[in-house]
This record gives C-alpha cells, structure tokens and sequence, in this order.
C-alpha cells in the first residue's frame, strides 16, 4: 500500500475541473510521469503559484465537486507523480473519484462543516495530515494545533487502496 | 425474472462480485489502438507488469493518424508496433492493412454474438450490432484488460427501443440514430445499454446497424446491442462455417443471447420512423439535431465522407448515388476516406472511386484522421464541415471549426451544393 498524508494544500474554491487539474494538451504524453511538471497548471485560483505552493505536498483539501469535466484519467495520474496519494473534499466527480482508487489513490469525503473546519482551523497553517485506516481517522497537525477527523471507506474502495489499484487488485485477484 | 441481451452476457462470463452492484466479467476480446493503448503498455512495463492475458485475444491496429504525420504520432505508433511483436499480437494491423478499428474488426470476423469486449475508446459500442456487449473503457481498466482479461463494470440496466413503422426512401441509420438521440439527449443512456429492437432493426443490414450503435454513445449509454439474427449469421457465415452445421443451426445458436420475453428494462421507447426525414445537427451537441430542410441556408467549406459511424460501403454507395455523374460545388473541398483497406478495394472494383474522383472528391487512405481533427482535413478557424461522423463537439475537427453530423447521401448533396442540402432536395 502506498503512503497516505503528508504536508497539505488547501484549495478554496468548488468545481475544479480536470482540465485545471492536467490541461488537455499534455494528453498525447505516452507516461504517467511526464505529466509531472504540469499539475495544476491552468488552475483559476487567485494567488495559488504551481511552482511554489505544489513543492512537499502530499495531501489537498478542497471543496465541493472536485474532478468534474472531462473522464481523463491524467488527473490522478498527474497528483499521483506528484506523490499526492490522498485528496480530501466536499464531494467529487464520480468518476474521477473511481479513477482516484483504480489507481491505488484515496477520495476521501468529509461533511461540508468538517471542511469548513478545516479551512478555518488549518488553512493558513503549515499543515501536516496521517491518515490512521485502522482508526479510520484523519489527523490534522499544525504548530501547536491538532485535530483527529473520522472518515468513512466503502469495503471495494478499501480493497482497491490496500492493493495498490485496480490493476495490482485485478492481478492478485484474477 | 427474465434477463436482458446484456444480463445474459454478464451471466455467462460473471467471474467475480467484488462489490455490491459491481460484476467483474471474463473478456473475449481487448481492442486496441495507437492513441489510449501506448500510456497502458508504458504503465504496465513501469509496474513490471509488461504482459498479456492471451495474444490471441487481443486485436490491435494504428488507425487514428496512419500514415504518422509527426514524431509524436510516430512514437506512438512505434510504441504499439513494438509491443504486439514483443507479444506475439498475430492480428496487429499496420500501414497497408489499416483501418478504422470499429469498422476494421468487425469485417475481420473478430466479434461474434455473446462476446465481451473492451477498447481504450468511446465507440467501442459499435460492435454491440453483433449481439455482444461491447464497451469503451479508460486507460486503467484498458491495463486491467491487457494483463488478465478481466473488466469490472456496474451491473448492467438496460433501455429498450423498439424502432417501428417503414424507413423512407432516402432516410438512413444516421437518421434514425440522430432523431434518437435528439430525443434521448446527451445524458438520456448514461450507464445504460441500450437494445435496439423492432422490424426497421430486424430489416437493417449489419453495416447499418453498426452505424445506429455507434452512436449509442452519443446518448450516454454504454453499449448498443442488436439481436443477433439471420442477417448477422450472413455476415459471419465465412468466419463460422467451420463452427455449425448450417445456417440455421448457428442462429438457433445465437438465439441464446436474445432477451427473454419478460426480460426488465429500466425504461422502453418506441420511435416510428414512417415520417422520418434526413436529420442534421445544428449545434455542437449530437443531441441538437433537426431535419435538414429546415436548417435554413448553411454554407459549408468542407464535406467529410468516412469513420466508424459512415464509411463502410454501402456508406459510399448511398453516397456514389447521388454524386454520380455530377460535380461538387467549387467553394467545396470534399474528402472521402473509405473505413478499411477492403471497402476501399470493394469500392474501386464497383466503380464508386471513380465516381468520388470525377465529383472532385479527394481520396484519403483509410483513418480516422479528420474525424478527431488530428489529420487528413482538419478545419480552419470559423470553417463549416458536414460529416458523416459521430461528434459535433467545439473544436472536434479543427479549433474553431463547426460540424454538422448527417448521413452519407445528405453529405454528398451537400457536396454538390455547397449548402446543407438532403439527397431527397436534388429529386433522389
Ligand atoms: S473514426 Fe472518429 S469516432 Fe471513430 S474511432 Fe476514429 S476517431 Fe473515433
């Protein structure tokens, strides 16, 4: 199983598309891993810089409806080069979510309050986050602030993480 | 409770449940092409995972830019080849033997009633014509495919349509798969297949039934499925002779796969087509669709005959009938690209080459080439297409460029008039 958490970035705005998330005309890349300059790229968010706030991340919070538009596959393949396993939102496009765990990396849903919380408590902190799947809890650290947050994993979602993806599951399992 | 086309299929090649309303199936075949496939073979290799479930199973071709147009293109192209020779991939099908996939593997014998198929692309529902069920998957499940020959899909619902009443002259599949999705919508399929019932299907040939599940897609849904009956034994009898006794012994055989009487449906349809005229689309959805004659005055640039929706040969056909003996306007530039290597050699031994050349059309080889706007007729900012392909959206044939889907005989009057013009207009 890969490693989940680490230093967070928060990403204050709903609907973030695919299209922000990899640009299409990085599509005709034949890796995963030359999609790793581009992540974010084209996101329309004011003040957030690629270069600067993407370095050490390994987990984002964010709100509602993240990976909506386009099916591509690229998104998670583009967070996952960037060794960011784990995204934490209000809700997700169904299938990016499903592409999240097909390739071993987590969607985890909070409440709408809890990540409100989160971006009250935490947003303007260096933040730190573990992910504790026999706990089933997220924990939030920050210079003297903490915060243990609990989350819910369906039994396949679970299965798909703990194999590393579906390809590594379909391996094992067929 | 009586099972659908598609919930006899998943029953005889169910091999998992690993979650609730989650069916992993056995695959017959994986279909694959240089534009999806290449990133799943990287990835494989990066895992160390580079094998394949059975070579035998897995049919590939170069198809969507052939001959390569550029050193990405190139590289791509270079990265399939290489791997269906590491494999051992007999039915790999390079420059010279090329063809669009969906009209390619079919001609080729590779679906039959009852299969199960995957391909890295959105018209893999194509093939459902067949009687099998057939999807278009992403780049994960693509792998999953290659390495084990096993795909996971929601248990499938399906929606009925029972296409009824008599097919005007001069009225297509294209038409009745566009004035389907019109009413449909977008969205109106979504997660579903869709089975196509009803005399107007039972009378179509399987070319054009080919081109109504193509564009099953269109309306959302996961595949298009035809019952598979004498029409489709015909079609396959070279590939199966070997298989039955006789004709009629292979299609008590594919009767297996037909729905039960009380099979369920998430939701049944009925269109009559008696009154259908030659449709067009006017926006950039598939679903903005309206008949042609009252599309007003539309003036197009370029006229587009090919694809795995229209580019078989009784595509080109429809179409050599209603260009015969006449010449393109001259604000026109008219492409023709036959589907395959063997529509192209049916069409020049029948004279229909002939008849495109002397309109003025140009004759590409075959590809999918404009149809996605990566070559072979790709639009200019603001330019106009009328195209006997499958999508419409902003950009598809060229940034900035308009399409307007329609059948090949409403393409080719277009053609000759520069106008979005139906074959019926011109007195055919
Ligand atoms: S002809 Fe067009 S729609 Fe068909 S497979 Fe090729 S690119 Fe896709």
């Amino acid at each position: 199983m890969r490693n989940f958490g680490g230093k967070v970035l928060f990403l204050d705005r709903d609907d973030i598309n695919t299209d922000e998330i990899i640009p299409a005309r990085y599509l005709t890349e034949m890796t995963k891993t030359a999609l790793k300059p581009y992540l974010l790229e084209d996101l329309a968010l004011e003040e957030f810089d690629a270069a600067r706030d993407l370095a050490g991340v390994g987990a984002i919070v964010t709100r509602a409806n993240f990976g909506c538009g386009s099916s591509r596959e690229h998104a998670p393949w583009a967070l996952e080069v960037n060794d960011i396993h784990l995204v934490i939102a209000e809700s997700f496009a169904r299938i990016f979510r499903q592409n999240m765990f097909n390739c071993g990396l987590m969607a985890l849903t909070l409440p709408p309050e809890a990540i409100d919380r989160l971006f009250e408590r935490f947003g303007a902190h260096s933040t730190h986050v573990a992910v504790d799947l026999q706990r089933m809890r997220l924990n939030f650290t920050a210079d003297g602030l903490a915060e243990q947050v609990p989350f819910t994993l369906a039994p396949f979602d679970r299965a798909l993480i703990e194999a590393g993806g579906w390809v590594e599951y379909a391996d094992r399992r067929y | 409770m009586g099972l659908t086309i598609a919930e006899k299929i998943f029953d005889a090649h169910r091999i998992d449940r690993p979650a609730e309303g989650i069916e992993a199936i056995r695959l017959d075949a994986v279909f694959c092409h240089e534009i999806t496939t290449p990133i799943a073979i990287n990835d494989l290799a990066a895992r160390g995972k580079d094998r394949v479930f059975d070579p035998g199973r897995i049919k590939a071709v170069i198809d969507h830019v052939t001959p390569a147009k550029d050193s990405k293109t190139a590289a791509q192209g270079k990265v399939l080849r290489d791997w269906a020779r590491r494999h051992g991939i007999a039915d790999f099908f390079d420059i010279g033997r090329n063809g669009v996939c969906h009209a390619l593997f079919p001609e080729k014998g590779f679906v039959r009633p009852g299969d199960t198929i995957i391909m890295g692309d959105s018209h893999t529902c194509t093939h459902g014509a067949f009687g099998a069920f057939a999807a278009g998957v992403g780049t994960t499940d693509l792998e999953v495919g290659i390495l084990k020959g096993v795909c996971a899909f929601r248990s499938p619902e399906t929606i009925c349509i029972e296409i009824t009443g008599r097919l005007p002259e001069g009225v297509f599949a294209k038409d009745v798969i566009l004035s389907i999705i019109g009413r449909l919508g977008v969205n109106g399929a979504t997660d579903r297949v869709i089975e196509f019932h009803g005399p107007v299907v039972d009378a179509m040939s399987m070319e054009a039934r080919m081109t109504l599940c193509n564009m099953a897609i269109e309306a959302g849904g996961t595949c298009g499925i035809c019952r598979p009956d004498r029409i489709t034994v015909d079609y396959l009898w070279p590939f199966i002779e070997s298989d039955y006794a006789d004709r009629q012994a292979a299609l008590e055989a594919f009767k297996r796969w037909w729905p039960d009487p009380d099979a369920v449906y998430a939701d049944t349809l009925s269109f009559d087509v008696s009154g259908l005229e030659p449709l067009a689309t006017f926006g950039y959805k598939p679903d903005q669709v309206r008949p042609v004659r009252e599309m007003g005055d539309v003036a197009v640039d370029q006229v587009y005959i090919g694809s795995c929706t229209n580019g078989r040969i009784e595509d080109l056909r429809a179409a050599a009938a209603v260009l015969r003996g006449r010449r393109i306007h001259p604000a026109v530039r008219a492409i023709l690209s036959p589907a395959t290597p063997g529509v192209y050699r049916q069409a020049l031994a029948e004279g229909l080459i002939e008849v495109f050349m002397t309109a003025g059309f140009c004759v590409t080889n075959p590809t999918c080439g404009a149809c996605l706007g990566m070559s072979n007729g790709v639009l200019a900012e603001g330019e106009v297409c009328a195209s006997t392909t499958n999508r419409n959206f902003p950009g598809r044939m060229g940034k900035g460029g308009m399409v307007h889907l329609v059948s090949p005989a409403t393409a080719a009057a277009t053609a000759l008039t520069g106008r979005l013009t139906s074959a019926g207009e011109l007195g055919h």
